[in-house]
């Protein structure tokens, strides 16, 4: 029951996070709620059993990529004027496909029939994930490793000034 | 197990539909990074939801969402080295101005 009380509220937290990320006017105040979603989508793990990806979430994503987007929109002079609109002439089809994927989505979710196991999760959730990267998965965990070093070089390349 | 699956799938469709409206309807291209960003944290909710529901003794599930971050955090990197080197080349991140490849 308690569980259920606190899912609601993260759920409704992230949400209202993200709707005011897309509905925001000035970018700033959009990646300020882009926090707020981020920490309740960390809440959601922790519900999930998912203490590690809890950490990484907040580590990686609020503390690096919401510094990031926050970084570049100082850099940037947000050309928006009050006048002009901050959504682009197709924010009314937009809306629409948006609301179809939602309504398709909760379909497929509520029609099909998962085959929810009763099994419990491992007893150490951390070591059994550590161990899998290291063991069954240490092959795409490299080329990540490689991912990302492209990755930072690219951003160094793409962003430096000529 | 007292939260049905269909909750966190609700949720990850909400997140996921918001994400893809700003993506297509905000005008500054910083503001399309952040509608990306929600998209795959709602795929990666998804996933963690499927894992810990279908095949709970495996952790199958979690390296995949840790992989999809890591992707993200990348993804973030290059997306925001693109937009300051536009707004160098145009003095704009208003993705109505931009419009060189076109035609």
């Amino acid at each position: 029951m308690i569980t259920q009380i606190a899912f609601i509220g993260i759920a409704l937290l992230t949400l209202a996070g993200a709707i005011g990320v897309v509905l925001a006017r000035s970018v700033f105040v959009s990646a300020l709620f882009l926090i707020l979603s981020f920490v309740g989508v960390s809440g959601i793990y922790v519900l999930l059993e998912a203490p590690f990806l809890a950490g990484v979430q907040l580590l990686v994503y609020v503390g690096a990529v919401a510094v990031l987007i926050i970084f570049a929109v100082m850099l940037t002079r947000d050309m928006m004027s009050e006048e002009t609109p901050f959504l682009n002439r197709q924010w009314g089809c937009g809306g629409v496909m948006a609301a179809v994927l939602f309504v398709l989505l909760l379909l497929i979710g509520f029609i099909a029939d998962w085959p929810v196991s009763s099994a419990k999760p491992p007893e150490d959730t951390i070591s059994a994930l550590g161990e899998a990267l290291m063991g069954k998965y240490v092959l795409p965990f490299e080329v990540a490793s490689v991912f990302l070093l492209v990755a930072l070089i690219g951003a160094i390349v793409v962003a430096r000034e000529r | 197990m007292d939260i049905p699956l269909s909750w966190y799938l609700t949720l990850a469709a909400g997140l996921f539909s918001i994400g893809l409206f700003g993506c297509l309807t905000r005008r500054n291209a910083i503001g399309i990074l952040m509608g990306v960003e929600l998209m795959l944290n709602a795929v990666n909710i998804n996933l963690v939801a499927f894992g810990r529901y279908i095949t709970p003794e495996a952790v199958a599930g979690q390296v995949f969402a840790v992989f999809v971050i890591t992707l993200a955090a990348a993804e973030a990197a290059v997306g925001l080295a693109l937009i300051i080197s536009i707004y160098r080349t145009y003095d704009s991140i208003d993705m109505e101005d931009i419009n060189l490849l076109k035609w």
